[in-house]
């Protein structure tokens, strides 16, 4: 069997280690653009704060390829995918055959154009690695940095920087900051400790025109900056797919086992679109626990084992300036607020569930929360109020608990 | 594999175990000495009220989410058992979201914790269930 990845990041290790629960011969090879061993893409932000290195930031020990088997093209980009002739093209003029297909072709960033944008010399992006370096050299203890974007990667950008430049502003089209993960409550609560340290937000505004340095914002406000860095959000990488005849919307369409509607082509990570349980609809959700199980998943299919992905969720777990917020799930339904100083706790729960939540500050043992949202776990079988207080296992009926407990899972 | 187990009929919920816990990652002999003027920050936790205790620590899950979640790949699964590469960690606490027991916290040095069966510390076997009095926990295949 020869398996090839197009991809290095989450998803592709997690389909290398799922096909190697199963098939421990078949040849696997990675091709892929960047020319790295496959690195945690999360940690650019802590790797400019110099909280990691490229060493340890390495998503796999250095053995990995070789321990695994696996044929690395790093560095190649595919060009085309051929799915009657079940070859792909590279940019060198070579291709390569295939059983199995893997796309976890990630997504990139998507610059929305602006009047002048392309006259400003020091316009960065942050989701690569080399990006994230080349930003890093470019930034001085004199720099004013202008951030287009107050979304996990803008703010993880800022917090990366913060203290190596002279000033930090943050403007985004959205009221508030962090939209796709927080409330109202919790943006204005989050944005107050950025605030603290020394970021400057401008937010319900967006960038009319760039001009020899100067930001000229839709509501009038006029920023000054040298360096530019444009997280306003991605898109998912669909094209290869796309033009191989197979089914896109706003991503790559996949089914439980990670199958796109191609033969033998599968699907997984930021690229993709999959079923969110707690929302019951399809989406992207480009976070690299899902990339992982879904890559996973999909080795483990192509290998011939069985294995669902069934209980996608969005979740995040992520820290500014040390408040660590902890998210899942849908916030549309019944909620039940706790506000505290320092601290804030949001359930939703719908038609008996519980579907979403947000803790900022206090977030112990969130994943008890997580985990009912997942396996949808009936409230009535629970003690709501104890939940409520604090995740628990208390609050399971006592034969549950012993299940969870007594046995290995 | 061995993991360790407790019993909710036996647990007195003393918290020794938590002591233990403690002291056996500690990195010093004497327990006094480890304990003296802290606040412990046991991987077992005793969770209960009047009438019910147990303790809950990792339960070493054949399908680990927190390994699958893990963003920088400090979180491993080896022969069974799930250890954490304190120098990898970041603290960004994606495994505290993922963890479906709750049995991975925040560590004192901002990176997290959980229990890793005193695989890397001086005891070698749980020191939970060498100090619970009732045998309340146990260290056992099932």
């Amino acid at each position: 069997m020869k398996y090839l990845i197009i991809g290095n990041s989450a998803a592709a290790v997690g389909c290398v280690e799922g096909i190697r629960q199963v098939d421990k011969e078949g040849g696997i090879t990675i091709v892929a653009t960047e020319p790295h061993h496959v690195y945690s893409r999360p940690l650019i932000s802590y790797l400019i704060l110099g909280r990691t290195d490229e060493q340890r930031m390495k998503y796999r020990g250095d053995d990995f390829y070789e321990k695994n088997g696996v044929r690395t093209f790093l560095g190649r980009t595919v060009t085309k995918i051929d799915p009657d002739g079940k070859k792909v093209s590279l940019d060198d003029g070579t291709s390569l055959a295939y059983d199995k297909l893997l796309v976890a072709t990630g997504s990139k960033p998507f610059v929305p154009p602006a009047e002048g944008l392309d006259q400003v010399e020091k316009t960065f992006t942050f989701m690569t690695l080399d990006s994230a370096k080349a930003l890093a050299a470019a930034l001085t203890k004199e720099s004013r940095v202008l951030i287009v974007g107050a979304g996990l990667i803008g703010l993880k950008c800022a917090e990366g920087i913060t203290g190596k430049v002279a000033s930090i502003d943050v403007v985004d089209m959205a009221g508030r900051i962090l939209p796709s993960i927080l409330d109202e409550h919790g943006s204005a609560m989050v944005m107050e400790h950025i605030q603290k340290q020394g970021i400057r937000f401008h937010l319900s505004t967006s960038v009319a025109r760039f001009k020899e340095g100067v930001a000229f914002l839709k509501n009038g406000e006029e920023l000054p900056f040298d360096i530019l860095v444009m997280a306003v959000g991605v898109r998912p990488n669909t094209e290869l797919v796309r033009d191989a005849g197979g089914e896109v919307g706003r991503g790559i369409v996949t089914d439980e086992t990670c199958r796109t509607t191609l033969p033998d082509i599968y699907a997984a990570g930021d690229c993709t679109e999959c079923w969110d349980v707690a929302a019951g609809q399809r989406r992207v959700l480009a976070l690299l626990p899902n990339a992982y199980m879904q890559g996973e998943t999909a080795g483990i299919d192509m290998a011939g084992g069985e294995k669902k992905y069934n209980k996608a969720i969005p979740m995040n777990a992520i820290g500014f300036w040390g408040l660590h917020i902890v998210t899942a799930g849908s916030y549309d339904g019944e909620a039940y607020v706790d506000e505290k100083p320092g601290a804030y706790k949001k359930l939703v729960t719908k038609d008996g569930l519980l579907k979403g939540y947000i803790l900022i500050g206090d977030v112990a043992r969130a994943g008890i929360y997580t985990s009912m949202i997942r396996e949808r776990t009936d409230l009535d079988t629970v003690d709501f109020e104890l939940l409520k207080q604090k995740p628990q296992l208390m609050a399971f009926r006592r034969s549950d608990r012993a299940k969870m407990l007594g046995g290995a899972h | 594999m061995k993991r360790v187990y407790v019993n909710e009929k036996w647990c007195l919920g003393c918290h020794l175990c938590e002591y233990y816990c403690a002291f056996a990652n500690s990195g010093q002999k004497d327990m006094v000495k480890a304990l003296k003027d802290i606040v412990i920050n046991p991987r077992i936790r005793i969770e209960g009220d009047n009438f019910i205790s147990f303790a809950v620590s990792c339960r070493h899950c054949e399908e680990p989410l927190c390994v699958k979640g893990c963003i920088t790949g400090a979180l491993t699964r080896e022969n069974g058992v799930i250890t954490v590469d304190k120098n990898k960690c970041v603290g960004c606490y994606t495994c505290i979201l993922s963890c479906p027991y709750g049995a991975v916290m925040p560590s004192d040095d901002g990176v997290i914790q959980k229990c890793e069966l005193c695989t890397k510390n001086l005891d070698g076997v749980p020191a939970c269930v060498t100090g619970c009095p009732n045998r309340a926990i146990v260290y056992e295949e099932r």
